[in-house]
C-alpha cells in the first residue's frame, strides 16, 4: 500500500522564482541491451528486466533507499495516488503486463520499470531545483550502469522505443504556475515561445492532459546532438527565465492596471473555498490556483503556500479517497468530502 | 533455400552466419567472391583484397529493408505507432529514421552526451579502428603492402573483423 505523503519538503516551493516554479523534474529513458523494447517484448522478457533491476545493489539490504512496488498487485487507488504525485505515468498505471516502480523514502526519486522504455528514472524536487535533480538522477544512472548494459549506439546514443527520445534520453521539466498570463490573455506568446525554443507544453498530469488551474509542465524536446549539461544550462539559463519573465510581467500588469479585478477573483476564490459544500476536482484546482496567485501577490495574507500545495494534491480523487474513504468517482459524497477537507484546511 | 551471392548474384557456396548483439547477419558468397574476400584461404587476405572489401557496402544498406530481422517489426507498423520494436531497429531502419530524427531534433543526427562507462572502451576501439582503416587505405593506394600488413595486424589486434564490424 502506498503510504501517506508526510514529507512537507516535497510540497514546499522555495528559493528562486518560488512563486512561479512549483517543481522541477529530470527524467532519463534507458533500455536494456539485447532485449526488445517494452511494447514488443514478451512477458518473460519484461520479467527478465524486472529481475535485472531488482538485483542491483541499490535495492539490497534493509536500509535500502528504494522500495519496490509490483504494479500488478497494487490496488487501483494506490496506483492513482502515485500518478497524482507524478511518480508514475497514467499509461504505466493502466498497463496490464509485468511492471513495477521503485520509489525512494523521500518520494523524490522513482524508477518505472517497463513503461514505454525498460527504465524511466526520474527525480522530482520542489521549486526551481533542476541542478539538484540532475545530480541525483546522474548518481542513480551510474548505479544502474554498473550493473546493467544499456542499449547504446555510438551514433544515436541511448536507444529508446520512441526515436524522439534518442540520444541523451533526458527530459528536463518544470511545473509552472502561469495564471496571470492566462488572465491577461498572453498565453499565445508563451505557446509561441515554447515553439521557438523546441519545448513541449503539457498539462498538470503530463502527456495528453489539459492544463487545469493554469499549471503547465514545460520540458525540452531536443535530446540529440547536445550534452546533458548543455541542455540543462540552456533550459535553466534561457528557457525557464523567459517564461518566468512573461508571467512576472503579466502579474505586474495585473497589480498595476487591474488591481480591483485581481482582488475580486482572488477573494471570490478564497470565499468559495471557505464556504462551498460541494467541490468538483476541476473547480477545486482552479480556485486553489487563484488563491495561490493571491497569496504570492499578497492579496491575501494566508494560508501558507505549503497548505495550498498540500490541498492541490489532496483534493485529487485517489488522495481524497485515501483520506476520506470516499469513492474515486465524482459523486455527491466525494464532492462533499472534498469541500469539507478544503474548509478544514483553510478555516 | 538456395542463396545467391551477395556480391554478384551467382549461386552462393560460402555461407556465414554472424550473431552480433542478438542480431543475425548472414553472408552468402560464390567461390570467386569468397576468395576475393579472403574466405577459405589459409592465410590472411592480401592487401588488394582488403581494398576491395572495405568500400563494399553492407548488403542491408543496398537492399530495401522493410522489417527488422531481430524483432520482426515492419516499417509500416513503426509508421503507424511511432514506436520501435528493439535496439536493432535503429540499424535496420536507419535510412528511414535519419530524416525523422533530424527533423525532431533540430537537425542533429549524432549523440554528443553521456557515454556509459562500459561503452567508453568500445568507442575508443571504434575510433582507433576507423583511423587504422583510413591508414590501411592510404597504404594500399601507395602500394606499401608491407605497411598495409602491419596495419592489418593492428586491426585484427583490436578484436574485430578486418572486413568490417565486430565478431
Amino acid at each position: 500500500m502506498v503510504g501517506p505523503l508526510d514529507n512537507d519538503s516535497w510540497l514546499g516551493a522555495s528559493g528562486k522564482d518560488w512563486d512561479i516554479v512549483l517543481s522541477s523534474r529530470v527524467r532519463l529513458a534507458r533500455n536494456v541491451a539485447g532485449v526488445p523494447f517494452v511494447g514488443m517484448a514478451s512477458d518473460p522478457d519484461r520479467n527478465e528486466v524486472v529481475g535485472m533491476v531488482r538485483r542491483i545493489p541499490m535495492f539490497a539490504g534493509n536500509d535500502a533507499d528504494l522500495t519496490w512496488h509490483e504494479m500488478e498487485n497494487m490496488a487501483d487507488r494506490d496506483r492513482r495516488m502515485l500518478v497524482e504525485r507524478h511518480l508514475i505515468s497514467h499509461q504505466f498505471a493502466d498497463a496490464t503486463f509485468p511492471r513495477g516502480v521503485a520509489i525512494s523514502k523521500d518520494q523524490r526519486l522513482s524508477v518505472m520499470v517497463n513503461e514505454e522504455d525498460h527504465l524511466r528514472i526520474q527525480t522530482l524536487a520542489p521549486g526551481l531545483a533542476l541542478r539538484e535533480a540532475f545530480q541525483r538522477v546522474s548518481e542513480v544512472r551510474d548505479e544502474f550502469e554498473s550493473s546493467i548494459e544499456f542499449a547504446f549506439s555510438p551514433r544515436w546514443g541511448f536507444l529508446t522505443a520512441c526515436p524522439t527520445n534518442v540520444g541523451c534520453g533526458i527530459r528536463f521539466s518544470v511545473m509552472l504556475h502561469l495564471p496571470a498570463i492566462r488572465i491577461t490573455e498572453e498565453l499565445g506568446r508563451v505557446r509561441q515561445a515554447a515553439k521557438d525554443l523546441d519545448l513541449a507544453v503539457r498539462g498538470y498530469h503530463g502527456e495528453g492532459s489539459e492544463s487545469v488551474g493554469d499549471f503547465f509542465q514545460i520540458s525540452n524536446q531536443i535530446t540529440l546532438g547536445t550534452s546533458e549539461d548543455d541542455l540543462l544550462e540552456e533550459f535553466l539559463g534561457a528557457v525557464v527565465p523567459r517564461l518566468v519573465e512573461y508571467e512576472r510581467h503579466a502579474r505586474t500588469v495585473l497589480q498595476e492596471k487591474k488591481r480591483v479585478m485581481l482582488e475580486d477573483f482572488v477573494h471570490r476564490a478564497h470565499g468559495t473555498l471557505l464556504s462551498a459544500r460541494l467541490l468538483g476536482i476541476d473547480e477545486a484546482i482552479k480556485l486553489l490556483s487563484r488563491l495561490r496567485i493571491g497569496r504570492a501577490l499578497e492579496v491575501v495574507g494566508s494560508p501558507d503556500l505549503s497548505v495550498i500545495h498540500r490541498l492541490l494534491l489532496n483534493v485529487q480523487p485517489a488522495h481524497l479517497c485515501a483520506l476520506s474513504g470516499t469513492s474515486m468517482e465524482e459523486g455527491e459524497e466525494t464532492l462533499a468530502a472534498r469541500a469539507e477537507m478544503v474548509r478544514n484546511a483553510l478555516g | 533455400m538456395e542463396h545467391k551471392c551477395d556480391r554478384c548474384e551467382k549461386p552462393a557456396q560460402v555461407h556465414e552466419v554472424r550473431i552480433k548483439n542478438g542480431k543475425k547477419h548472414e553472408i552468402h558468397l560464390c567461390p570467386e567472391c569468397a576468395a576475393a574476400e579472403g574466405y577459405g584461404s589459409t592465410g590472411a587476405p592480401t592487401a588488394p583484397q582488403f581494398a576491395k572489401a572495405i568500400p563494399v557496402p553492407a548488403q542491408a544498406q543496398r537492399r530495401r529493408i522493410t522489417s527488422c530481422s531481430t524483432c520482426g517489426l515492419s516499417i509500416a507498423k513503426f509508421r503507424h505507432h511511432g514506436v520501435l520494436g528493439c535496439p536493432s531497429c535503429y540499424q535496420a531502419f536507419e535510412k528511414h529514421l535519419e530524416p525523422l530524427i533530424a527533423r525532431a531534433q533540430g537537425g542533429a543526427t549524432h549523440h554528443c552526451g553521456h557515454i556509459p562507462e562500459r561503452q567508453e572502451g568500445h568507442m575508443d576501439r571504434q575510433l582507433q579502428r576507423s583511423k587504422l582503416l583510413k591508414k590501411l587505405n592510404e597504404a594500399i593506394a601507395a602500394e606499401q603492402y608491407e605497411r598495409a600488413a602491419e596495419i592489418r595486424d593492428s586491426l585484427q589486434g583490436l578484436g574485430g573483423s578486418v572486413l568490417g564490424g565486430e565478431e
